[in-house]
């Protein structure tokens, strides 16, 4: 368990001042949120999070249900592994379909 | 065979050319996720022959074999239910038919496919040859965990619910269902054992596995495990594990848990805890090798450049490697003296030898995720 808890707060100070890494978090989003909700976000185990799904979300709310998941739910909090400005632009990406 | 054969030898019009006949046995497909294609391979000479296109979206794309492993069945995420001619390589059929949908399995006697569909909830059967729908079983929920079982039957689970349903096909006319209440919290993805007597479940709600002994007349739910991670903090689940065939190793069956980083043996018998193994992160999949000697075990994101061998004697890790960025999948040979590994941001299947742990051979792949040799055609639950 050491191992993780270094691994990911390297990985957290690593991004905390330069900003989001739009290929990275994009395949992020597509892969990694994907195993849930679908390569192309449509909904799988978790809903369809595509900008009409989530047209009811402000940026900064959704940035919060990332960083902190949806609790007695399967979906995860990822703020252990991401910083907030990338959970945001991850909230802007899912919203309106682009990279911001 | 024979009447491929002789069609072969009629276009011919020559002797046999030792070229044009492709046997199957030792082939395999990779799933190549984003382009939506199968990658063909050939175990023997450790290389990709072919590829096949125009396949859909196959995130978290599976497959099953006919018994003459001539054709693969292809679960698309996007609903796509093909089927696919190794031996010309392309693809001979194909239907949409659900918006949305996570596995399928093939019937015993390889004239029925099942797919297991999120959106809507529910199993479809269709005909093997033709892909014609045969039945639409409809559930409230998404399902998992679907499986071929002996007797024409097919199991599968219902995540919003936790009940298990049994379709007997084995009369002619609409499939006799059975459902079993009670099996527990979101349950995630299930197994059947090879002798297609005990299908298992993984619950993602609670802490445990519920088995069912399908020899019994009225199978009920057998609660395994319970509270495995009591007094443990829950870490965050990034990704499903899955449970698959592979889980017998020796006496036992090896699983992953949840939330927690570990394997858990529980004995194949009695299905009794006896012992836990501390892994880097949280298991995708635990397979033991076919001999059931050693379990290779990959992890959940971001932990998912890594793959741990366990010996099964002594429960400990005797093994650690980075193949690279996103090991999906992992495929035995079907004697285990190889497996296959899908190392997806690498583009690359690795081929690793499993008693020196020495690699043999990268094979490059687009994205690849599931990789599946023909073999499978012979076993109940994959
Ligand atoms: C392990 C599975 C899993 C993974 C991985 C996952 N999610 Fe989720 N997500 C879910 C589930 C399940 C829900 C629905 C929870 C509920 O029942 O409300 C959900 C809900 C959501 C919602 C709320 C949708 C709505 O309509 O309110 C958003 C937004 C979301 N996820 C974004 C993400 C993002 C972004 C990622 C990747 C950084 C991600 N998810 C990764 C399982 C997952």
């Amino acid at each position: 368990m050491r191992s993780v808890a270094v691994f990911l707060a390297s990985a957290t100070l690593a991004h905390a001042d330069e900003p989001p890494d739009s290929s990275r978090l994009s395949h992020l989003v597509h892969q990694d949120c994907g195993s849930c909700h679908g390569l192309t976000l449509k909904g799988g185990l978790g809903p369809d999070i595509r900008p009409e799904a989530l047209s009811h979300y402000d940026a900064e709310i959704l940035a919060d249900v990332v960083l902190d998941g949806i609790p007695g739910t399967a979906m995860p909090p990822w703020r252990p592994s991401m910083s907030e400005a990338e959970a945001r632009w991850i909230a802007e990406y899912l919203l309106t379909g682009y990279a911001p | 065979m024979k009447t491929f054969l002789s069609l072969l030898l009629l276009t011919l019009g020559t002797a046999t050319n030792a070229e044009e006949i492709r046997a199957t046995g030792d082939l395999g497909l990779v799933v190549e996720r984003a382009r939506g294609s199968l990658l063909v391979i050939d175990q023997s000479d450790r290389a990709a022959i072919g590829r096949i296109d125009g396949l859909g979206d196959l995130s978290h794309a599976s497959l099953v074999y006919s018994p003459d492993e001539r054709f693969a069945y292809v679960f698309g995420r996007d609903g796509g239910l093909s089927k696919v001619d190794i031996v010309e390589g392309k693809v001979s059929a194909r239907v949409l038919q659900a918006g949305n949908s996570i596995g399928g399995a093939i019937s015993d006697d390889g004239s029925l496919v099942a797919v297991s569909n999120y959106e809507p909830g529910g199993v479809r059967v269709f005909n093997a040859d033709t892909l014609e729908m045969l039945a639409d079983i409809p559930t409230a929920s998404k399902t998992i965990g679907l499986v071929d079982a002996p007797g024409r039957r097919f199991v599968f689970t219902t995540w919003d619910d936790g009940e298990t349903w049994i379709a007997d096909f084995s009369k002619s006319g609409a499939p006799e269902i059975t459902t079993i209440p009670e099996m527990g919290a979101n349950p995630y993805d299930a197994l059947i054992t090879g002798d297609g007597r005990t299908y298992i479940t993984g619950l993602f709600g609670e802490d445990g596995l519920t088995a069912l002994d399908l020899w019994n007349e009225a199978p009920q739910p057998i609660r395994i495990l319970q509270g495995y991670g009591r007094g443990k903090e829950d870490l965050p689940v990034y990704k499903m594990p899955h449970l698959e065939g592979w889980a017998k190793a020796g006496d036992e069956f090896v699983l992953p848990a949840v939330g927690h980083h570990e394997v858990l043996w529980i004995d194949a018998a009695t299905l009794a805890e006896t012992g836990r193994t501390d892994t880097y992160g949280q298991p995708v999949f635990a397979m033991a090798r076919p001999d059931g000697r050693h379990v290779w075990v990959n992890f959940a994101h971001p932990l998912n450049d890594t793959i741990q061998v366990i010996d099964t004697m002594t429960k400990e890790v005797i093994h650690e490697f980075k193949p690279g960025p996103a090991v999906l999948h992992m495929e035995f040979t079907p004697r285990g003296h190889e497996v296959w590994i899908s190392v997806r941001d690498a583009g690359k299947v690795m081929i690793y030898d499993t008693q020196s742990f020495e690699k043999l051979r990268e094979i490059e792949a687009d994205s690849p995720s599931g990789i599946f040799f023909t073999a499978r055609a012979h076993r109940t639950g994959l």
